[in-house]
């Protein structure tokens, strides 16, 4: 009882036709079906967040999101951050100034979860922004650095 | 894991949804935010042959103020709520909406979806049954309207029968004083315990200590009573019946649930 449905997706401001069995996660897709390999995927039920992207501009699991519910809204993964030669984003630069990252397999979901949060709350205060990193697991840095480098990039955006 | 196959259903109105519902019958399960169901079927502690997605059905994701009741669509989402300037009356809606998971977490999932699934320990289930609230559902034969306290029957389980639809949550009076707190182990986790007062109610409700979010009437009375917060903690620990579990003692849930009902208690006091 494998159905194919046709699913439209826009990731990264591209279009893509998909034919997929409804069961297909969003996770799944962007790795599998798309090649976006940038976007994690650890527990696949909702407690690590190294599968965090912006759906409409918020950040989702993308392990707790069948593709077929996500048709029509705009998909953003990490592989947006960076400009297309490669220059990293502000908040990509504050992660390595702040070491934020050692292994990085939790990176991408730390950067789409402080993009998605800081897009909605710039005036953030550091103890709102622990409260945010607490969402998604890390199990080399410790959190601090994280926390560094999201407040830095919140202050230089601030600062204009 | 992955989930088990299933065939997708997008239903654009309550009335389409629920004449699916009541034509796939056992088979088929709503989806709404996701945020309980995916895990499940990741697991396959569910597997649905049908799933039929309410999330785009039009009108149910709104926040009404009507004279003193407060409606919430279904489909509203945590984070919505969170957000939502609901003014001195129901401030307790948004402020709880910080102990329910994770950000994450709370951009997807909804009120409607949280109270159906029922868990004893959701903010959502207390807030329900601490501020008198009816759930509003609709199945072929229309609507109804089911007081909290009897909605939620045992583990996971409702009022609701399997062709309804939970269509808003009615909020009908205002709790300018009423407040939620809670302890679990890491941030977003689901309570150990949770404990909510409004005073002037007078309403003490705990989850985590029964297969329902439980109305303590002793706590109550010593509530109306005016004391000392201390004792009204006190009456609540002494009147829960818990045993010991792994990952949670009786003696440590019970001495949990008197910090949890004192400290909700003084907060309501500086109101
Ligand atoms: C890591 C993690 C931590 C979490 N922590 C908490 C927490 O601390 N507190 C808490 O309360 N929740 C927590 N949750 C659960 C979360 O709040 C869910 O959003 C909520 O339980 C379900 O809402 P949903 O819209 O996602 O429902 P879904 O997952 O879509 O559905 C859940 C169930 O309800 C049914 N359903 C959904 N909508 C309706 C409707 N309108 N009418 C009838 N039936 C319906 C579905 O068929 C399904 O059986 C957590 C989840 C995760 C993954
Ligand atoms: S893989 Fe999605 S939260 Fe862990
Ligand atoms: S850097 Fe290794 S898990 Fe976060």
């Amino acid at each position: 009882m494998s159905e194919i449905q046709l699913v439209e997706l826009t990731v990264n401001g591209e279009r893509h036709d998909l034919a997929i069995e409804p069961r297909r996660t969003l996770v799944d897709v962007l790795r599998h079906d798309i090649g976006l390999t940038g976007t994690h995927v650890g527990c696949e039920h909702g407690i690590c967040g190294a599968c965090t992207v912006l759906v409409d501009g918020a950040p989702v699991r993308a392990c707790l999101v069948f593709a077929a519910q996500v048709e029509d809204a705009d998909i953003r993964t990490v592989e947006s951050l960076a400009e297309p030669d490669g220059t990293l984003s502000d908040l990509q630069r504050e992660f390595s100034a702040h070491h934020g990252l050692q292994c990085g397999f939790c990176t991408p979901g730390f950067l789409m979860l402080a993009e998605g949060f800081l897009a909605e709350r710039p005036d953030a205060t550091k103890e709102e922004i622990r409260e945010v990193v607490a969402s998604n697991l890390c199990r080399c840095t410790g959190y601090q650095t994280i926390v560094e480098a999201v407040d830095a990039c919140a202050a230089r955006r601030r600062s204009g | 894991m992955k989930p088990a196959a299933f065939t997708y259903h997008r239903a654009r109105s309550v009335s389409g949804a629920v004449g699916l519902l009541a034509e796939l019958g056992d088979d088929a399960k709503v989806i709404a935010g996701g945020q309980s169901l995916v895990a499940m079927m990741n697991f396959r502690l569910a597997r649905p042959e049908h799933l039929i997605d309410i999330a785009r059905i039009p009108g149910l994701d709104t926040i009404v103020r009507e004279g003193d009741a407060l409606r919430v669509g279904a489909l509203v989402t945590h984070h919505a709520v969170e957000t939502a300037d609901l003014g001195p009356d129901f401030r307790v809606l948004s402020e709880a909406m910080r102990w329910v998971g994770h950000l994450p977490i709370r951009t997807r999932g909804t009120v409607g979806g949280s109270i159906a699934h029922a868990d004893a320990t959701a903010e959502w289930c207390l807030l329900a049954v601490l501020l008198d609230a009816r759930i509003v559902v609709e199945g072929p034969a229309g609507r109804r309207s089911i007081p909290a306290e009897e909605f939620f029957q045992g583990v996971f389980t409702t009022a609701l029968e399997p062709d309804e639809l939970i269509v808003e949550v009615e909020f009908p009076r205002p709790a300018p004083r009423a407040t939620l707190t809670e302890f679990a182990e890491r941030q977003g986790d689901f309570a150990i315990v949770a404990a909510a007062v409004d005073p002037d109610a007078p309403r003490v409700v705990l989850g985590g200590v029964a297969q329902v979010p439980l109305r303590v009437p002793a706590a109550e009375a010593v509530l109306a009573a005016g004391v000392a917060v201390a004792e009204v903690g006190e009456a609540a620990a002494a009147a829960i019946d818990v045993r010991d579990e792994p990952g949670a003692s009786a003696h440590y849930r019970r001495a949990l649930t008197r910090t949890l009902v004192t400290r909700a208690c003084e907060e309501a006091r500086t109101r």
